[in-house]
């Protein structure tokens, strides 16, 4: 268990998280949403132990994240950042092993070229790096995140992924196999926390919703109980967005998963 | 034979095609070992002096009792503590050079042309200036290791000036880099010059000499007060490689991986100091050493610091001794700067790096 307990962050005057408390349950999907500059980003940096809090703690297992080493942290869990650029021309089989090595593997390159498979890069191996699409860098990115946490639970402890955006420049396709990544590793006893955009996509996979506006978490729990007209209204401020149609002449298009 | 010989070509081209590139660092690391022993014989071995190749070998398996007295001097206390110094210094011009580049994440930077190797060189005329005066008692101290402390102190200066101003939230971009490391650059050769006027015939004469850039003076007393500085980054390759690859995605990305951001960054910049500073002391500012070789290895073995900093190693004590044989003879009798040989071959990477093929380096990465 990841919790964040009073998490207050200020920055030039400004509170970006105001008194928040979050925890991440083993075998539970977390998804964090919120309009743009609610604090979603930076609660994923506390909670990481990137990011210092100037008020609460977070503690993973009851230990004080401030107090563990960045290699213990590394052990524990595996971030997905928002769009990397490198400086040096890295494969993509070269990116992915950077994660094996962090999870201390023993062959590291084979870990590796296991994870680009499970992203559906398989054949991308040699790859450069800055010469893949934005939406096959995230997936590489993505492959980095499960080589570093490659099994959902080690000796009985769960380990975590945090996904910051993880569909941003992804397709439909694409978006729902990542997040469909991401449900078996909590489904297989690990923790997952996404930060999402799309309200769907956040319904469909999201065991657990954060919805964060301002710096405060203005409503948790099931989606189910959590996504309704008052809050999209407060939080987003547009009406009626909630289960209806929209007007005959404009089509939508509602991914879901495949549920296999 | 043929096909023994193919065989690890076929596992280097089979690992590259599969993304792998670690069968390609070992034959690159192979290679550049059998380069580095070839540059040490050309470096023993020629010389404006009719020594040459046959009496090395000669000398080498044991007989040198048939060499005269001339020759065995030549060899001993001329050209074996030159070939060690220009080692030295070419391993630890381009292994700084290399952590630099990784550090500030940007092929460009290389200690000469951001003002590290001008820090060094305000601190070492400074130590030749003020160690008869103000500074005479920490000089008489120190003795030898004087003059490469205080230039490691000056490179230390200018390495962290520059990333404190070139780099906002642990990024650092090429114009910001390149534009701070030249004023830096010019305000140290500006004290230089003030601390010149101050000098003394003797000392004067002493700072000329330094600032010619070679490797003329080599004396094992040269060697041995550079080797503890230069053994010091070679022994933390294998601590800061894996840490330098994870900065590659960014500090965060790195901290998510483990890797103490901040400690490996403090240790990079001492190293890069030390390395660079020592080598200033004791044989000039040698430019390019530090962006030539790490860009040529990275075409070839790709920009993971597992090969990058031990062929940098390698690699760079070759390419040094090679210039300096190409120094000592070109224009014999006479000897041509080494910095100029480098320059001659460096700028033009430099600028071919800068104009980009690969596009990377003009754009300012974010």
């Amino acid at each position: 268990m990841i919790r964040a307990d009073n998490i207050t962050v200020s920055r030039s005057g400004r509170k970006l998280l105001d008194s928040v408390g979050v925890t991440l349950e083993a075998g539970l999907f977390t998804v964090i949403v919120g309009p743009n500059g609610a604090g979603k980003s930076t609660l994923m940096k506390v909670l990481s132990g990137e990011l210092v809090p100037d008020a609460g703690e977070v503690s993973y297992y009851g230990v004080s994240a401030g107090a563990c080493q960045p290699a213990e942290l590394a052990k524990r869990r595996a971030v997905l950042p928002q769009a990397t650029q490198l400086a040096f021309p890295f494969t993509a089989l070269e990116i992915a092993r950077m994660g094996a090595v962090a999870h201390g593997a023993l062959n590291p390159t084979e870990e590796g070229r296991k994870a680009l498979a499970r992203v559906g890069l398989r054949g991308f191996e040699s790859r450069p790096y800055p010469s893949l699409s934005g939406g096959e860098q995230q997936r590489v990115q993505f492959a980095r995140a499960l080589a570093q946490v490659p099994k959902p639970v080690v000796d009985g402890v769960p380990r975590a992924l945090f996904l910051d955006e993880p569909t941003a420049s992804l397709d439909l396709g694409h978006q729902i196999s990542v997040l469909e990544t991401a449900r078996d590793f909590a489904s297989g006893g690990g923790m997952v926390l996404a930060i999402l955009h799309d309200l769907n996509l956040a319904a469909e996979f999201a065991d657990h919703l954060v919805v964060l506006n301002n710096g405060r978490v203005v409503a948790e729990g099931p989606c189910a109980e959590t996504v309704n007209d008052g809050i999209i209204a407060s939080v987003y401020g547009i009406a009626g967005a909630v289960g209806r149609l929209p007007a005959g002449h404009i089509p939508y298009v509602l991914p879901q998963s495949r549920h296999r | 034979m043929l096909k023994a010989l193919a065989m690890p070509f076929r596992a280097v081209r089979e690992g590259r095609e599969a993304g792998d590139r670690t069968q390609q660092g070992v034959l690159v690391m192979i290679l550049l070992v059998v380069l580095l022993v070839i540059a040490c014989l050309i470096s023993l071995g020629i010389g404006p002096t009719g020594v040459g190749l046959k009496d090395l070998w000669v000398y080498v398996t044991g007989r040198s009792a048939s060499l005269s007295t001339q020759e065995r001097v030549i060899l001993e206390a001329v050209r074996l503590p030159r070939t060690a110094l220009g080692l030295l210094v070419g391993a630890g011009l381009a292994v700084s050079g290399a952590m630099m580049q990784g550090l500030f994440r940007n092929p460009l930077a290389d200690p000469g042309i951001v003002g590290v190797t001008s820090g060094a060189g305000l601190f070492a005329v400074a130590a030749i200036v003020l160690g008869g005066g103000a500074l005479a008692s920490v000089s008489a101290l120190l003795g030898q290791e004087f003059l490469p402390l205080m230039a490691f102190l000056g490179g230390l200066l200018n390495t962290w000036a520059l990333y404190v101003i070139a780099t906002r939230e642990g990024r650092t971009s090429t114009t910001g880099l390149i534009l701070s490391g030249i004023a830096i650059g010019a305000l140290s050769a500006a004290i230089m010059g003030l601390l010149i006027t101050m000098a003394d015939d003797r000392q004067l004469r002493d700072i000329t000499f330094w600032s010619l850039g070679s490797l003329g003076g080599a004396t094992y007393g040269r060697v041995m007060s550079i080797l503890p500085f230069v053994a010091l980054v070679l022994a933390i390759i294998p601590f800061v490689a894996r840490g330098l690859d994870a900065l590659v995605l960014g500090d965060a990305a790195a901290f998510h991986m483990g890797i103490p951001v901040q400690r490996l960054k403090r240790i990079v910049i001492i190293a890069v100091a030390a390395a660079c500073g020592s080598t200033v002391a004791v044989a000039g500012s040698i430019g390019f050493v530090g962006i030539i070789v790490p860009h040529l290895l990275r075409i070839v073995i790709g920009p993971s610091h597992r090969f990058l900093l031990p062929g940098s190693a390698l690699g760079g004590g070759a390419l040094l001794l090679i210039a300096d044989a190409v120094a000592r003879t070109v224009a014999a009798p006479a000897e041509l700067p080494i910095g100029v040989i480098t320059a001659l071959f460096g700028a033009p990477v430099f600028l071919f790096l800068l104009i980009g093929r690969n596009g990377i380096s003009m754009r300012d990465l974010p």
